[in-house]
């Protein structure tokens, strides 16, 4: 047996650029025991994970082959298993904490994750003693649910208010479907519904209902509605024909199916030559759906590859997948051609300065600008807080960036209001808008009793 | 329940009007606002004008002219059929100027069913200009005649009314004397255009309801914006009623036209498989 660090298989970049369907194809049972069989089970990766879930513990329960209490074990403290064993940034998080990356390889403890929930996930769900209390989660992201589950296990009675038609939020329009199948967002879904919990779709609030209306009919009402405003540039010629931003582009393809249109009906621009604006996980997909969309693809970043937000992974998938990556180029100009469709873009070129405080590079403009082949351009530079429920409510406050604030029990300054995630902490990741979520939860719990 | 068709009217041949029952958005609503809808499993998201709301009874009322796939899909519903899904109400409520006495109000074609909630709920004395390209286009007639202080209407080919396009109309009205606090104008993009560069001249504030392509409808994915009064505004959030003086139409023009030729294709894949069906 190796001791390094099993990788699990990834499907051929060359066949996965041409379908939709996930790229890795997990772990097989003895790959997942042959790397649980690496861990000292220290129990220095708890630290690190939003959740706290108990690493070693499912880790010793895989080593044993004792799979089902090891999906358990994991459930005590994470609703999600099977996205966070995709999605979460374990290289920060957990595996940053894993002792034997000191020296060599962490343990793959996402893979492992997602192994127990793929294979022993069971259908049981938690015991219920009704505490006769109500709450109202706004939103059906990672956050809402999870607020969902937690609030439920405790007692309440749930409804979820999603303004989408589809329940997820940025797990079913924004997270690809070769990053994360939607089928494993629905039976994670599924179990909230067999344990009560109420969904109601193409529901607004701050416009359907107002949060007081929420309030009148719930002892507790928890705000997770993510980030969803999309930032732009404000250069010439963003409002050209060809120019999207991401979250338009991720929307049609992700939720509407556009990449089977006209069998669904909402269709998406497309491009022989995309260029990808951004440096984050949300360029990143970006750039591998336009890739499967069968575009040569271009990633355009002002600073240098390391100092992209995107996770190393997702990195190394999109180059794999042939996506090119400039960095050290800004762009200036959109040029657009007499019908107003993106014919290029100009750019120029950055050099680095320095180091900036967060460790990233200081970078200025080398005044040397030259253009880009592009017929397509997407911008994907970072989301801020959607503002329908600001201009709808009394009573919330909110901060200069349009995030609600909220004391250390995540508790809003509207009585009886909570709020997590993206809402609250800017755009960030799905594991931490989950973390944030579970503990309003408990702050409500504790007020209202479990 | 939610989102059923309780009524229906055919209004002229590709023109129908929907009582939709939905409580919520009934007792919300304020005009100006829309509704984001979609009609069957694998159908898009389109936005529709609020004509009207009823909030007793806990419907609205919603004015399709079938023009797309979705709008024709929806103008083959019947009462008692559910719209798959129906979001809103949507955008910021409209709100007349303060102390307006008397408002000029103009609307084209597939703009007249949304000018109308305008037009009711505006206590001064209302001039309302309806045009269309036949009579049989010119909808919600008996409607605005019941809501107008005086009605104009006009044709391009001249089977009722005036002959000619509203913007001939409004400048009879003007060289007649009559003079406005302010002028709604809803319809296709360049009747807009015309109306707010023939007001401007005049100083007559003009407000415009914009309907491009969107998507979420709730400032989500930003495939409604365009350039106002030198910022970006998302029509779907910051609207959908402008000031008409300040809108870039120049970029709503291009813009409308980015998916063309997927709307094309989208009725002729649809043409299709009907056929195919009825071949059968």
């Amino acid at each position: 047996m190796s001791s390094g660090r099993i990788t699990p298989r990834m499907r051929p970049a060359k066949e996965r650029i041409c379908d939709f369907e996930e790229v890795s194809l997990g772990y097989t049972e003895e790959e997942a025991v042959a790397e649980a069989s690496r861990c000292l089970l220290c129990g220095a990766c708890v630290k690190g994970c939003p959740v706290g879930i108990d690493i070693p513990g499912f880790i010793k329960a895989i080593q044993e082959k004792d799979f089902k209490r090891g999906y358990q074990i994991i459930k005590k403290n994470n609703l999600l298993p099977a996205i966070c064993g995709r999605v979460c940034p374990q290289e920060t998080q957990c595996e940053a904490m894993c002792i034997l990356g000191k020296k060599g390889d962490p343990i793959n403890i996402g893979a492992l994750e997602r192994f127990l929930a793929d294979h022993y996930a069971d259908e049981s769900i938690p015991r219920i003693n009704e505490n006769g209390h109500k709450a109202a989660v706004v939103g059906s992201g990672p956050g809402g649910l999870t607020a969902a589950f937690e609030l439920r296990r405790a007692g309440f009675q749930v409804t979820v208010y999603e303004a989408l038609h589809e329940l997820g939020g940025v797990l079913k329009y924004g997270i690809p479907g070769f990053r994360l199948p939607d089928d494993v967002v629905d039976r994670e879904i599924e179990t909230l519904k067999k344990m009560g919990v109420e969904f109601l779709t193409s529901f607004l609030i701050g416009k359907t209902l107002t949060i007081d209306e929420l309030l009148q009919k719930n002892d507790a009402v928890l705000i997770a509605t993510g980030a969803g405003l999309p930032g732009y540039l404000g250069i010439p010629g963003e409002n050209g024909i060809g120019v999207l931003l991401a979250n338009e582009l991720l929307t049609r393809v992700n939720l509407m199916k556009a990449y089977d249109f006209p069998r669904y009906d909402t269709p998406v621009i497309s491009g022989k030559k995309i260029v990808v604006i951004g440096g984050g996980n949300v360029a990143m997909d970006t750039a591998r759906v336009s890739r499967r969309m069968g575009a040569d693809v271009v990633i355009c970043y002002r600073r240098e590859e390391k100092d992209m937000p995107a996770r190393l992974e997702e990195r190394h998938h999109a180059k794999e997948e042939g996506i090119d990556f400039q960095v050290l180029t800004n762009p200036v100009e959109i040029l657009l051609n007499d019908e107003g469709r993106v014919r290029g873009m100009v750019v120029e070129r950055m050099k680095i300065t320095g180091v900036a405080d967060d460790g990233r590079s200081r970078i200025a403009s080398t005044k040397e600008t030259f253009e880009m082949e592009t017929d397509l351009v997407v911008e994907a530079i970072g989301q801020s807080p959607n503002k329908i429920i600001r201009e709808n409510v009394e009573k919330l406050e909110f901060d200069k960036k349009g995030r609600i604030v909220v004391d250390e029990n995540l508790k809003t300054t509207k009585d009886n209001v909570w709020a997590a995630g993206d809402i609250v902490s800017g755009a960030a990741t799905v594991i931490l808008a989950m973390g944030e979520a579970k503990e309003a939860a408990r702050a409500i719990v504790e007020k209202f009793g479990g | 329940m939610r989102n059923t068709i309780v009524s229906k009217e055919n209004l002229s041949e590709d023109v129908c009007s929907f009582i939709v029952e939905h409580p919520e958005i009934a007792s919300h609503y304020e005009p100006g606002q829309f509704v984001i809808v979609r009609v069957h499993e694998k159908g898009e998201r389109i936005p529709l004008t609020i004509v009207d709301a009823d909030p007793e009874k806990g419907t609205i009322r919603l004015v399709v002219q079938g023009v797309g796939l979705t709008s024709k899909l929806m103008n083959q519903m019947k009462a008692g059929d559910r719209l798959i899904d129906l979001l809103g109400p949507l955008g910021r409520p409209f709100h007349f100027p303060a102390d307006a006495k008397k408002g000029l109000f103009v609307g084209g074609g597939l703009g007249i069913a949304p000018l109308y909630p305008k037009v009711k709920h505006f206590e001064g004395e209302r001039h309302v200009t309806l045009g269309a390209k036949d009579a049989s286009h010119l909808i919600l007639q008996k409607e605005m005649k019941a809501a107008s202080f005086r009605l104009t209407l006009c044709t391009d080919d001249g089977s009722l009314g005036e002959k000619g396009l509203v913007t001939h109309a409004m400048q009879r009205l003007f060289d007649s004397g009559e003079s406005f606090d302010f002028c709604v104008a809803i319809g296709p993009l360049v009747m807009m255009k015309a109306v707010v560069e023939a007001n401007k001249a005049l100083g007559l504030p003009t407000f415009v309801s914009l309907n491009p392509i969107m998507v979420d409808g709730t400032g989500m994915c930003g495939g409604c914006r365009f350039e106002y009064d030198g910022e970006v505004k998302f029509a779907c959030v910051d609207g959908p009623v402008f000031d008409g003086f300040k809108v870039n139409f120049h970029d709503l023009l291009v813009r409308s036209r980015q998916y063309e030729k997927h709307e094309c294709r989208a009725l002729e894949h649809y043409r299709e498989k009907k056929s195919k069906k009825e071949s059968l």
